[in-house]
Order: structure tokens, then C-alpha cells, then sequence
């Protein structure tokens, strides 16, 4: 949102949740829509900022200026999904909560968020307001703002009809106290939630892939959980991670090869949702590498595992599980017991992860 | 799951390994034919379970692996061609040519899709009526009778923009071609159960009385493999010979009749090249003359490609059972599934690709026994 051409005598209405869409004089985002002229001002106006409102993006500068106590956590994340909608939400909702997680897995309480849209020319007005919508949603339900932002549009062909970046600063919990560094040879792997069901409902939707389900993307703000372990359990919480893209595999092989420490996974352990499990073996894919958006991983103290697995449990995540521990051995790989006791490597993957043939 | 965690428990499986342990008291050979046995082998940790004695040896049921590269380069002619779309199952597109994969020319602009169905490549020819749709048919007896159907459909729509490029291998004329290889260590076979589920198992009955060979028809999950592998040293400690059927709850004896005819309406028989093993005859399928204008071989007018020679993959030998994939000296060294040398490397079924993600740092050297 550059606004210092805004046009400040067009008047913002009230927003409201079921505000029908105001009338942007085009059906669809064309390049006037972002050639900072009277077009990108209605957008902003009747749009964004009207959707988005809050008192230090009210105040329509180049950036926002704030304070912020304590430790600052700062991260960011660019957003390109295909579909934009899914079973379960749609790009406006990863956007908030991805970044609001990256906060989250420095021990931030995230509170600010900057937000940049890169529109393709063609895109339907309508969509772009139920995302406008979505992210407010979003932000409201994890606590955040956006207090800054841009808006681009490009040529038809030059993009995915929509692409998101948005970055995010927090104030990091006072015992945060996370990193390689704290990450102790016997520590526990906890887990809060089923892995696969972002990924494989992202899927059901692909051209050639289409099948019919129940599965919805896994997409929460997790930094109430995050913080909830840190006010309970402090310094024993050594390391936090989310299991996006890639899957619980890929960021396992991570925390082994930049840690140098061996992964002791449990097949058996790890929560999978039936249907999910089901859609996986149907299209020949390993649950472990596929995405999520919800799911997270604590290493934590041998001693607090059981005690902070109830925690999760007794927070929102009934599923959540220890499902393995760090080892001396095997230095830099994840090995998995699988569930009938054999052992294999879990190994980081060489591209996309791609269906078979039979 | 039903039907499919029971097959996976514990308990069972820890009770198939004693008795396996018990049965066996000399060494043997076996070789399970498909590739997805050989992954479900490797990726539930089992060869490392098995008696010290008894070896597996990974069969040629991969098709991307035993696809030659000749066909590749003609896809990849096909994908490049103006206004076409080249589609595609999964596995297939990062597996080079002489020239480059699939996936290199979808980087480069071509329309490649990846589908989990040739009846899909159907409604997109149905939905594109000015582009020529070609979709790469391959695969064993298992995928040919949706590949066949896809043609029948196309046919009964009137669609002309429809054709497949087929490089349809069979089982049987492998385990054959394996049986004479005149280094053949291989005693017994587990066959593939998905391929039997379409054929039967009655043709492999005259493979059994000629070779004298024990054949198990069997499974893909952990215990279904363990079962098969029970019954093959069984017969073997016991010095007999027969047809058994482990995965009676799939195969029927018969097959599928349906999808036999629907094989047998569209396809003939023909010689067949299998990469890294030979031209076997009588090995695949070919659409018949009357479907010939679904024959992208026959459509277009495709250039042959230029072979070059073999590089250093050891296909032939790891796919004839006679090399394990870490027995290669470039297994995980100058080869790893970002930069194979060969196609079992990239394969989700191939050999060395189960080897490298699953177990690469587990897997001892046991001794093939001969």
C-alpha cells in the first residue's frame, strides 16, 4: 500500500465482517489496479485499507513506526499456492498464520505483520475480496495487524493469479530460550498434530488428481500453544520448528544435518489421520514429506516430555505425541523404526515428491 | 486401516520371521519381481530383518527403470511439438533420454502433465479439440487395460486428437529371459500380485514345470511379503516346484476377464526392448492395426533417436538380480536421484532409488548365494 499518492478525500467506509463487496468499477484486477493512479487508489480505499483497518495503518505512511518492548523476533515468508482457495481455507489464511508460526517458532508472540500482494491481471475482484476478508479474519484470530503493505499487479501470464508475501515482527517470550545450541543428546521429539492433511487437501484439488474428501487444510496460528509451553515448561522447550513445506521428514533431516546430532523417529508414534493415511497410500505418497500448516515439533528435555505432551493434549491438540528423540548415533541422518520394528533411513527429498505409476 | 494394518502388525510379522528363520538352513536366492515389493522390502526395514542366509534380489518390475531411453527421447519429441500436450504418469518425467526428461522440457515450455489416469488425458483431449493430446502408456500388464480403455473411450467419443505412445511390458518373458541368463542365481520368484490381479496366475504355470522354478504369487505389505518369502523357502528346503497364490485375496485364479479382454481387443503381442536387459521376445504389447490411428508411434512421424552408448549405470545387472544396488561403485557417490546415472536411481520404483532414500547407511553386504 504506498499511499503517498492517496487521494485522501475518498472516504473509507465502515467495514464490517459481512460486508458485501463495495463496487471497484472493474469485475477484475487489471494494471491500472497497480499503476498507483486513481484505480489502485479506490482498491486501497474501498478495499484494504477498509478491510484491514487498524490506527498505525490509518495512518496511510510509506511504513509504520512503533515500539516494541524486549527481544524482537522478525521473519518472513512468500506465499504462492495453487489453488488459491481449498478445502479448508485459502492463500489469505497461510499467509497470516505462516508467518504468524515463523514468530511463533522463535518463541515470539507475533504482533505486527507487513503484507505484499503481487495480483495477476484477470484475477476476479470477488476473489480478491473473500481473501481480503480471510486475512482479517486471521489476523484477528491470532492476534496480529497489519500495519504496512504493498500492492503490484502484472501482466496476465506473469503470475499465479495471486502471490502473498507478508513479514512479521514479535516480542520473544522472556524464557525462550531456543536454538542448536540448547539441544541436549537425549532430548524427547514432541509433535502437537496428524501430519499430511495441508498437503494432501491442497492435492485433492489438482488437475488429474481430483478425488473427493473430507480433508481439510491444517492452517492455525500456533503462538498461543508455543507460548503456553514457554510459560510452563521455560529453558526445557529447546527447540521449536514447523513442519511446512517438505513435511515432517525434511525438517527432521534439517535439525539432524545443521545440529549434527542423529534423529530416532517411531512410525507408530506419529499421528496420521486415517483418511489422510488412506489418500496417501492411494496416490503413492510418504505422509513424512508431505506439507503441512498447523503441525509443529518441540525438542524439549527428556524429563518434561510426558508431562508436556499432557499439556498439548490437554490444549487443543489431542493428538499430540513424543514420537522420538535425538540420539549420538548415526550423527546427521533420521532414522525411523518403522511400525514392525524394521529400521530405514528418512532421507531428504531429491525434488518433488512425484505418484507412481502402479 | 482394514485391510491394511492388519497386514502391517507386529506381532504377525515378528511370527513369519521365526518361522522363515526356522525353515531356512541353507543359503537361497529369490528374487521378487516388482518394484514395489522391492520398496516395501526396503522401506519397512525388512531385508535387514531376514535370515543372514537367505538373499533378495530386485527384480525388472519397474517400468520406469526398463523403459528405454530411445522412448523417452520420443516423448520428450512428442511433448516439444507445437499445440501438444504430453501426459504423463508421475514417475516418468524426471527419468532422462539420450536427451533430456520430461521434466526438463516442461521447464523449457512444453505442456506436460502428470495424471493419475489415462481416461483423464482422454477429457483433456475432449476439452482441446485443436491440440493433439499424447499420453505415455507405460507400465505392466496392471496399467494396460486402462490404458486400452482410454483408447475405447477415445474411439467411442470420435475424439481424433487422442493417441497413446505405448511401451507395455510383461511379466512372464522377464522372469523367463532372468531363468537363461546363463549367470542366473536366482531359485525362486515372488510375483508381482497387482499384475496377477489382470492375468491370473495360470501363465505362469508352464514357467514352473519347464524351470522346474518355485513361484509365489504375493503381496506388497510386510506381512504378505514375509508370507510369499515363507512359502517360496518352503518349497525350496523341501526340493519342490509349484504355482502358490499368497495373495489369494486379491488375484483370483482367472484374473480379471474383463480387463483381459479389454487388453486382448486393443493390444498384440509383440518383441519388446527392455532397457538395460535385451529385446525379449514376445515381451509387450502394441496397439492393433485397427486402433492404429491411437498409435502415437504411427501418427506422427517421430525421428529415431540417436543412441549413445551406455554410460556406467549397471541397470542390466541390478535389474537381472546378478548386482545390488550399493555392490555398484557408484551408488550414492556419482549417482544419487539428483544426478543419476540411470533410471533405477530415479525411479520412486526402481532398485537403487529404495536403496539410497531408505537405506543407505543401514544396508550390510550380504552375500548373494549362488
Amino acid at each position: 500500500m504506498e499511499n503517498n499518492l492517496m487521494d485522501k478525500d475518498i472516504p473509507a467506509s465502515n467495514f464490517s465482517l459481512s460486508c458485501p463487496m463495495p463496487k471497484f468499477d472493474f469485475d477484475t484486477i487489471n494494471l491500472g489496479h497497480g499503476s498507483g493512479g486513481i484505480l489502485t487508489q479506490r482498491l486501497l480505499n474501498s478495499g484494504v485499507f477498509d478491510v484491514l483497518k487498524n490506527d498505525l495503518l490509518d495512518d496511510r505512511h510509506d511504513g509504520a513506526v512503533f515500539e516494541m518492548p524486549g527481544k524482537i523476533a522478525f521473519s518472513t515468508d512468500s506465499y504462492v499456492v495453487t489453488p488459491l482457495f481449498f478445502p479448508g481455507g485459502n492463500i489469505g489464511d497461510l499467509a497470516v498464520n505462516g508467518t504468524v508460526n515463523d514468530l511463533a517458532m522463535c518463541g515470539a508472540v507475533p504482533k505486527y505483520l507487513s503484507l505484499s500482494f503481487i495480483l495477476e491481471e484477470g484475477l476476479a475482484m470477488e476473489k480478491f475480496w473473500e481473501i481480503l476478508q480471510t486475512i482479517r479474519k486471521a489476523c484477528d484470530a491470532a492476534g496480529v495487524q497489519v500495519v504496512t503493505g504493498d500492492t503490484k499487479v502484472v501482466e496476465r501470464g506473469k503470475g499465479d493469479q495471486m502471490f502473498i508475501n507478508t513479514s512479521g515482527v514479535g516480542t520473544v517470550h522472556a524464557l525462550a530460550k531456543l536454538g542448536w545450541k540448547s539441544l541436549q543428546a537425549d532430548d524427547y521429539i514432541l509433535i502437537n498434530a496428524p501430519v499430511a492433511a495441508h498437503g494432501i487437501a491442497i492435492m485433492s484439488l489438482r488437475s488429474g488428481l481430483e478425488f473427493e474428501t473430507t480433508i481439510v487444510s491444517d492452517s492455525f496460528p500456533l503462538h498461543d500453544t508455543v507460548k503456553g509451553l514457554l510459560d510452563q515448561f521455560g529453558e526445557d522447550i529447546h527447540f521449536l520448528r514447523d513442519a511446512t513445506r517438505g513435511g515432517l521428514a525434511s525438517v527432521l533431516n534439517e535439525i539432524a544435518l545443521d545440529a549434527k546430532t542423529g534423529v530416532d523417529l517411531r512410525q507408530r508414534d506419529i499421528p496420521l489421520d486415517e483418511q489422510v493415511h488412506g489418500a496417501c497410500e492411494m496416490l503413492g505418497l510418504d505422509p513424512l514429506y508431505v506439507a503441512n500448516e498447523g503441525v509443529f515439533i518441540a525438542i524439549v528435555n527428556k524429563s518434561i516430555a510426558a508431562t508436556a505432551v499432557k499439556y498439548l493434549q490437554d490444549n487443543g491438540w489431542p493428538f499430540a505425541a513424543a514420537i522420538g528423540n535425538l540420539t549420538e548415533e548415526h550423527k546427521g541422518k533420521v532414522i525411523l523404526k518403522s511400525s514392525i520394528g524394521g529400521r530405514r533411513v528418512v532421507n531428504m527429498l531429491p525434488g518433488e515428491q512425484l505418484p507412481r505409476i502402479c | 486401516m482394514k485391510y491394511l494394518t492388519e497386514y502391517r502388525s507386529p506381532e504377525v510379522v515378528e511370527g513369519l520371521l521365526k518361522e522363515i528363520n526356522h525353515t531356512v538352513t541353507q543359503p537361497w536366492t529369490i528374487m521378487e519381481v516388482c518394484g514395489g515389493q522391492t520398496h516395501s522390502l526396503v522401506k519397512n526395514g525388512l531385508i535387514d530383518m531376514l535370515p543372514e542366509k537367505l538373499s533378495m534380489v530386485h527384480g525388472p518390475g519397474c517400468p520406469v527403470c526398463v523403459t528405454p531411453q530411445s522412448l523417452i527421447d520420443k516423448a520428450v519429441w512428442l511433448a516439444e511439438k507445437k499445440g501438444a500436450i504430453l501426459c504423463s504418469f508421475g514417475d516418468m518425467i524426471r527419468v532422462p533420454g539420450y536427451g533430456k526428461s520430461l521434466l526438463e522440457a516442461k521447464a523449457a515450455g512444453a505442456d506436460v502433465r502428470i495424471l493419475y489416469s489415462p481416461l483423464e488425458a482422454v477429457n483433456i483431449a475432449k476439452n482441446n479439440p485443436d491440440r493433439e493430446v499424447v499420453f505415455f502408456a507405460v507400465g505392466f500388464e496392471t496399467t494396460a487395460p486402462a490404458n486400452a480403455l482410454s483408447v475405447l473411450h477415445a474411439e467411442r467419443q470420435g475424439l481424433s486428437n487422442y493417441s497413446i505412445l505405448t511401451s507395455h511390458v510383461l511379466v512372464p518373458p522377464a522372469i523367463e529371459a532372468i531363468v537363461n541368463d546363463p549367470g542366473n542365481v536366482v531359485k525362486g520368484f515372488l510375483a508381482a500380485g497387482h499384475v496377477c490381479t489382470i492375468m491370473g496366475i495360470h501363465e505362469y504355470e508352464p514357467l514352473v514345470e519347464k524351470y522346474k522354478l518355485p513361484i509365489v504369487v504375493t503381496g506388497f505389505e510386510p506381512v504378505d511379503l514375509l508370507h510369499g518369502i515363507l512359502m517360496l523357502v518352503k518349497q525350496l528346503e523341501a526340493g519342490v516346484y509349484k504355482l502358490e497364490n499368497q495373495y489369494s485375496r486379491v488375484v483370483e485364479a482367472d484374473g480379471n476377464p474383463s480387463a483381459r479382454a479389454t487388453i486382448d481387443k486393443v493390444f498384440d503381442i509383440v518383441d519388446r526392448e527392455w532397457r538395460g536387459i535385451a529385446v525379449i521376445p514376445k515381451s509387450g504389447y502394441v496397439l492393433k492395426d485397427a486402433y492404429a490411428k491411437y498409435d502415437a508411434n504411427v501418427k506422427f512421424d517421430i525421428p529415431e533417436a540417436i543412441r549413445i552408448e551406455e554410460n556406467e549405470c549397471m541397470a542390466g545387472e541390478i535389474l537381472r538380480g546378478k548386482m545390488k544396488p550399493f555392490e555398484c561403485k557408484h551408488f550414492g557417490k556419482k549417482c544419487t536421484p539428483l544426478h543419476p546415472l540411470g533410471a533405477p536411481m530415479v525411479s520412486s520404483e526402481g532398485a537403487c532409488a529404495a536403496y539410497y532414500h531408505f537405506s543407505n547407511v543401514l544396508e550390510t553386504s550380504k552375500e548373494v548365494a549362488v
